[in-house]
């Protein structure tokens, strides 16, 4: 049977057929899809499926599921590796009950991340396998065979989709899920203190074991059916992953004799790579981010073949963004000496008449009102670490100084303080950002007596990732009621003197909020709540209606200003389009009193 | 040798509706027994930003479409079809919903929008065919506004290789049956736009 699907549904599919007993991940782009999809295929299978608060604890909760003899995946995107890096390095000497993938979603150009960091990297660093898919049909069966693997060398194994796999489509052969209750060797934890606990005394020679594991796995590795090796001229291609579609497809499309070897796990297969080496004078290194399989290729290349000539990171193929045909295309046309085809030409004029189109907070975003109010407080010259969300969107509003990774705008303010600042610093971040990373940089900042206001911009969700829930919305990933947690009392618990919340939409209030907490000599929490408005309009409810009275509009743009999508201006006067979520607070902004509720 | 069919780029603005629509051809695509690949846009892109969607047809490589050598443009915002064209390939064709969605640049005054004139000048210049179509009135006629990437489609289906059927049958797997009617009605009006702009 074929399918349709989405990547992430593809390697949720390939869990499922291989008998996953357990999923834990963290919402993050491009790898979210996959927990979401199995929550819907799980039916009345007695599998464990959690959103977690943070990576780290993703993975500590499969690794412990796969100790206890039962197949364990853990999910997240590239940066959230780096939150789980601490369990994963060590989990590599410790090693696996029954079966442990790690997927970790790499998002090469940043499309929507921080970074564009390379996952080979981490397995390479943990000496853990790692595969690398070309498209959604191998990240199934990938995602699959990385049980059997991890089982086979007692070791988790790393699967890295990229963002054009995780979210590329494509028809995809399907086997049927299997019905059990996932692979279980046994339902106990199994004490066995040497591969269980890390102390030195256990950790060299675990560490040894690894090393010596690493031959082997190349060596089972050789004959997986990713690595495919195709002898035709004396230039060859070596691509890994998603660049082996682009090279193969620009060699049909030149028309080429070039050899060519995909690769698809990692550690590579050096056997292939020589074979290829032997019978080449030049070779072109294809693949995404970092030069992973080329540094391979160099290593091997001056023991067997030192005068063969290695191209790729530099000059031919760019060590930074997402590869695209023309690119590969235009690498191997040089490598052959065939003219390049140039990208086609820039419609001259086409960027002065086009109006750039980023973007923004929704029409109606709390985040938005609370900004404003936070702003009105605070001043021109507060400092304002913000933090990875939906709000960090809000850049133009001059309320986001800093973003670095989940959390730091608490201890980025903490230390800014520390370092001498002496003017307001207000930090803000979302519900879900705060419960993954934040907790622990707000008992730092009271402790060490941070004079700083924390902002939890609470919209009750994971918006940006596709509204996932949290700890703080009463819900699991499989929609069953759980424990609420309370911002405000975590807030508490952690050491905050002053902890508010407000109703952003009510902007007077929050403002005057925003004052005390500015004043308060200590460490203050502000929690602005107000549901996310994409939530709110799925759930239906009756929206208020605004507009504008052209009679009584001066014309000052201060509600343009404020930079809701639903205002606009036109002939000197605001106007309210049909985008208008109903928030009404540039109503309360105008100073004119000319924006007033209307009956719908 | 070109590998694939038929090279789709459907690009719009994040909430109009450019998944479904590459999702009824992949489904269909499976239907006739191609194989079918495609990319799309998630994430931060979708908060009211440009999205674009690749889809290829009779393709068992690559997801993305290579600048310079889409079939079809398809474009549910003119804007959005002048911002994509280096995509299309000289031989290709556009078709445009005529009904702009104001970029927020332009609502607050830092840009302004380009004319109809402006935007469909040098799309003639890229490519063999540019075909204009008020598919938001037409899909107002139809029943709902909503359906107005459904009529998008419609007028999709005279230029790819997959039988209306198909695509029908596909279109309902993926439309709330509710809207199926609705929804058949405006893919049907949009071929026929179709139809009878080339005629003249």
């Amino acid at each position: 049977m074929r399918e349709y699907l989405l990547g992430n549904a593809a390697i949720a599919r390939g869990l499922m057929e291989a008998g996953v007993g357990l999923a834990a991940g963290y919402p993050g782009t491009p790898s979210s899809e996959i927990i979401e999809t199995l929550v819907n295929l799980k039916g009345e299978r007695p599998m464990h499926i959690e959103w977690s608060v943070n990576e780290k604890v993703a993975l500590e909760v499969a690794i412990g599921a796969s100790w206890t003899g039962t197949r364990a995946a853990a999910t997240m995107k590239h940066v959230g590796l780096n939150v789980a890096a601490d369990p994963f390095m060590t989990l590599a000497y410790l090693g696996v009950g029954a079966g442990l993938v790690v997927i970790s979603a790499d998002d090469p150009y940043c499309h929507s991340s921080q970074n564009e960091q390379d996952s080979r990297r981490y397995a390479q660093f943990a000496s853990i396998p790692c595969l690398d898919p070309a498209d959604p049909q191998e990240a199934k069966e990938m995602a699959a065979f990385g049980f059997e693997l991890s089982e086979k060398f007692d070791m988790p194994v790393m699967l890295r989709p990229t963002t054009r796999v995780s979210h590329a489509r494509a028809d995809v052969e399907l086997k049927a899920a299997s019905g059990g209750s996932g692979k279980r060797r046994s339902s106990k934890f199994i004490k066995n203190p040497a591969h269980r606990v890390a102390l030195p005394v256990h950790a060299r020679p675990l560490h040894s074991e690894l090393i010596r594991k690493q031959g082997a796995i190349e060596e089972a590795l050789l004959t997986a059916q990713w690595n495919r090796l195709a002898l035709r001229g004396d230039l060859g291609v070596i691509a890994s992953g998603i660049a082996g579609l682009y090279a193969e497809e620009a060699i049909r499309d030149l028309d080429l004799d070039v050899s060519i070897l995909r690769v698809g796990t990692y550690p590579a297969p050096s056997r292939m790579i020589c074979e290829l080496l032997e019978n080449v004078k030049s070779v072109l290194v294809v693949e995404e981010l970092e030069p992973v399989l080329e540094e391979t290729v160099e290593r091997l290349a001056r023991r067997v073949k030192p005068d063969v000539e290695i191209l790729g990171k530099g000059e031919y193929i760019p060590r930074e963004g997402e590869l695209d045909l023309l690119t590969v295309r235009n690498a191997l046309a040089r490598m052959s000496g065939i003219p390049q085809k140039p990208a086609p030409a820039h419609v001259a004029g086409i960027d002065k008449i086009l109006p750039p189109r980023p973007p923004a907070l929704c029409p109606g975003c709390s985040h938005r009102a609370t900004y404003y109010a936070m702003r009105k407080a605070f001043g021109r010259k507060a400092v304002y670490p913000s933090d990875i969300g939906c709000y960090t969107m809000a850049v133009g509003m001059g309320t986001v100084d800093t973003c670095l990774c989940m959390g730091a705008s608490i201890t980025l303010g903490s230390g800014i303080r520390f370092g001498g600042e002496a003017e307001g610093i207000c930090c803000s971040l979302g519900d879900s950002t705060f419960l993954h990373g934040g907790m622990t940089g707000l008992l730092n900042a009271a402790y060490n007596k941070a004079r700083i206001t924390v902002t939890i911009l609470d919209n009750s969700t994971t918006a940006m990732t596709g509204h996932q829930p949290h700890p703080g919305t009463g819900v699991t990933a499989t929609g069953e009621p759980t424990v609420r947690i309370s911002l405000e009392a975590i807030s508490k618990a952690l050491g905050a003197g002053l902890v508010e919340t407000v109703d952003p939409y009510d902007l007077e209030a929050a403002v005057e909020s925003f004052e005390r907490a500015r004043d308060y000599p200590g460490l203050s929490v502000v929690i602005a709540r107000q549901a996310c408005v994409i939530r709110a309009r799925r759930s239906g409810g009756a929206r208020r209606r605004f507009a504008v009275s052209e009679d009584e509009c001066a014309g000052c743009r201060i509600c343009v200003d404020f930079g809701c999508p639903a205002i606009e201006f036109q002939d000197e006067k605001a106007r309210i389009n049909a985008l208008c979520a109903g928030c009404g607070v540039c109503a309360r902004i105008c100073p004119s009193a000319a924006i007033r509720e209307v009956a719908r | 040798m070109r590998s694939s069919e038929c090279d789709v780029v459907i690009v719009g603005v994040g909430g109009q509706g450019v998944i479904l629509i590459s999702d009824v051809i992949g489904r269909a695509a499976v239907k006739a027994g191609k194989p079918v690949r495609g990319a799309e846009t998630h994430g931060m892109a979708q908060r009211g930003g440009s999205v674009v969607n690749h889809t290829r047809i009779g393709c068992s490589l690559s997801p993305l479409v290579a600048l310079g050598s889409a079939d079809v443009l398809l474009a549910l915002e003119p804007a959005e079809a002048l911002r994509f064209c280096q995509f299309l390939s000289p031989d290709g064709v556009v078709l445009v919903n005529t009904r702009p969605v104001l970029p927020i640049t332009v609502t607050t005054g830092k840009a302004s929008y380009p004319s109809m004139d402006e935007i469909l000048q040098p799309l003639r210049q890229l490519c063999k065919e540019v075909l204009t179509i008020d598919a938001t009135t037409l899909a107002k006629q139809a029943g709902t506004e909503q359906a107005m990437n459904v009529v998008m489609l419609g007028a999709l289906s005279r230029f790819i290789p997959l039988e209306e059927e198909l695509l029908l049958e596909a279109l309902a797997e993926v439309v709330p049956s509710k809207y199926l009617s609705a929804n058949r009605k405006a893919f049907a009006l949009g071929k026929t736009e179709v139809e009878s702009g080339r005629q003249m």
